[in-house]
């Protein structure tokens, strides 16, 4: 029964496939039923029948994988043209992880160009629809993973988060999205955007599979020397109350210009919620938070800039043939990077020049430092901060496309975690005016047990259902 | 403020090919984006430390060990072009 199988979690699923009660192939063909008939343009690739997967504690259920991973054999092109038909001869370690759990690869979602952009209006291959309201973004950078998965398309994504692509798109689609601590996850075979903030994490309809899913991805890998062995076991979340929980409120940052006021009432009402489980609020401040901003939009650009030089028409992707060698390389960037990957390349390289790099890059990395010590003091006396993930709903498709620096200030909220390596989660908190608005709770290095045990009691106690973004069976 | 000058020396540094007819609009545009980051410079960072990366990167060398590697003839697979056991790119003088 198409409806019994969607109405499971990817946690059920798996559950039920191990009992024996749903047969993996079945569960597969529904979903690649359901992403082949895709309406919202949020895959590139859909498999044609289900590949040879292991048992595994992901129990056969599929997943969408962001188009930023590499997968062998299959496309893989960052949402850029620089790369259209790229199938590298590797997999990334965090889908080769998920596969060795069990979890067959079912496609792969669109996404801004190289990840920058924050409604995946960004991608040589199209905008993404957001199932809620389909004239308004999903969000982005991970917007075909966050809205396949609020439509029903896929059980859960994968997606990776650099200044907020994983929590923004999951806020805007009405989902759950971990953006887990810098190096929990091995970067090897995801496409570089910048380095020093890149994260890989889960995109799910609850914060359940969140953990289950998080759990199979972590993990030291020895072709990532930035990542780290995580040191204690994801558990399965099962909180239920707040109690001696101290959430804190930035208050500068959230009571500042526009918050749009139904994301606002969402937050206060969650706000009500958590105290009702026993929670204490208070007041923090973050006074770098806006300056946190600039120095993202410093450091982001600065590490793409050398990372994308790789993109220069020899080894892979797209070639524009030239008569000298420098043209080549010049003409064929030109015609396949996209307006903003140029911008932000241009932005970077010229923070990185002679003549300007202390005045923009020193001086971003001395922000990087007053950011993450504002946010551990606050963690010495507070278990969590807690914000709304994105100032506003979901916006409409083209609403921003032509003022890059409304777009970027989308990234008000989830920018300081991420210069801070720290790892933080959005929830669903409820609607305004239809649309979704997220929670997002954050936590110090390494605290993503407790994060999800505190979503937890929050999601069942708010209540969420997400299931009428389900486009029809 | 960026001009049309500087602009062509920054995409000459970062190998792109810009338009006469894009160079107006981007100078706006990256004008704009560097003048809101500019704000930064309100903060007073005297004796603050740069943070490059977060985490600590302490165990980054493996032993000297030899591994295989890519066969050649997959990494060269989805080059553009290929002669004999290597990627084919035009010449830097010229034809």
């Amino acid at each position: 029964m198409p409806e019994e199988l969607q109405a499971l979690s990817a946690a059920d699923a798996a559950a039920a496939i191990a009992k024996g009660d749903l047969g993996r192939g079945e569960l597969f063909e529904h979903y690649r039923a359901r992403a082949a008939s895709d309406e919202l343009n949020a895959f590139t690739w859909v498999a044609e029948s289900m590949p040879e997967s292991v048992d595994g504690p992901l129990g056969g259920v599929p997943i969408a994988v962001k188009d930023l991973f590499c997968t062998e054999g299959i496309p893989s092109q960052a949402g850029s043209k620089i790369l259209a038909g790229y199938c590298p001869p590797y997999t990334a370690t965090a889908v080769a992880n998920l596969e060795a759990a069990g979890a067959p690869i079912l496609g792969k979602t669109n996404q801004d160009e190289f990840a920058m952009g924050s409604s995946n209006e960004n991608s040589a291959y199209g905008p993404v629809q957001n199932p809620w309201d389909r004239s308004r973004v999903p969000g982005g950078s991970s917007g075909g993973s966050a809205a396949a998965v609020a439509a029903g398309l896929a059980p859960w994504a994968l997606g990776t988060d650099t200044g907020g692509s994983i929590r923004q798109p999951a806020a805007l689609c009405g989902i759950v999205g971990l953006k887990p601590t810098y190096g929990a996850v091995s970067r090897y075979g995801m496409i570089a955007f910048a380095s020093s903030l890149d994260s890989a994490g889960p995109l799910t309809r609850n914060v359940t599979d969140a953990a289950l899913f998080y759990r199979n991805l972590i993990g030291r890998d020895s072709a990532d020397a930035t990542s780290v062995s995580f040191p204690e076991p994801i558990a399965l979340p099962t909180s239920e109350r707040l109690d001696g929980i101290t959430l804190a409120v930035p208050a500068a940052l959230v009571d500042g210009d526009g918050i749009e006021a139904g994301v606002r009432d969402s937050f206060e009402a969650a706000l009500e919620t958590a105290r009702g489980l026993g929670a204490t609020v208070v007041s923090c401040e973050i006074p770098s938070a806006p300056y946190a901003l600039s120095a993202y939009y410093v450091i982001a650009p600065a590490e793409a800039s050398s990372n994308l030089a790789r993109f220069d028409g020899v080894r892979y992707g797209l070639r524009v043939d030239a008569t000298n060698l420098d043209a080549m390389y010049t003409e064929t960037r030109h015609d396949g990077f996209g307006d903003e990957v140029k911008r932000r390349i241009l932005i970077g390289t010229y923070a990185l020049s002679s003549g300007y790099y202390d005045a923009y890059y020193g001086r971003a990395q001395r922000v990087r430092t007053v950011v993450a010590s504002e946010l551990s003091a606050i963690f010495q006396t507070a278990d969590f901060i807690v914000t709304p993930t994105s100032p506003t709903v979901a916006f409409g498709l083209g609403e921003r496309t032509a003022d890059p620096l409304a777009m970027y200030l989308s990234d008000l909220f989830t920018i300081p975690m991420s210069l801070a390596g720290t790892p933080a989660i959005s929830i669903p908190s409820g609607l305004s005016d239809g649309l979704p608005v997220g929670l997002q709770i954050c936590g110090p290095a390494f605290s993503e047990n407790r994060i999800l045990g505190a979503a937890h009691a929050l999601e069942r106690a708010i209540g969420f259902d997400g299931s009428s973004a389900w486009s029809a069976l | 403020m960026i001009d049309r000058d500087e602009l062509l020396h920054v995409a000459r540094l970062a190998r792109l090919a810009l338009r006469d007819d894009e160079l107006d609009a981007t100078a706006a545009e990256l004008s704009t984006i560097l003048d809101h980051i500019a704000t930064f410079d309100e903060l007073d960072l005297g004796g603050v430390e740069p943070t490059a990366h977060v985490g600590d990167v302490d165990d980054s060398l493996r032993a000297d060990e030899v591994h295989a590697s890519l066969p050649r003839d997959i990494a060269l697979a989805p080059a553009p072009a290929v002669r004999d056991d290597g990627f084919l790119v035009p010449s830097p003088q010229g034809e």
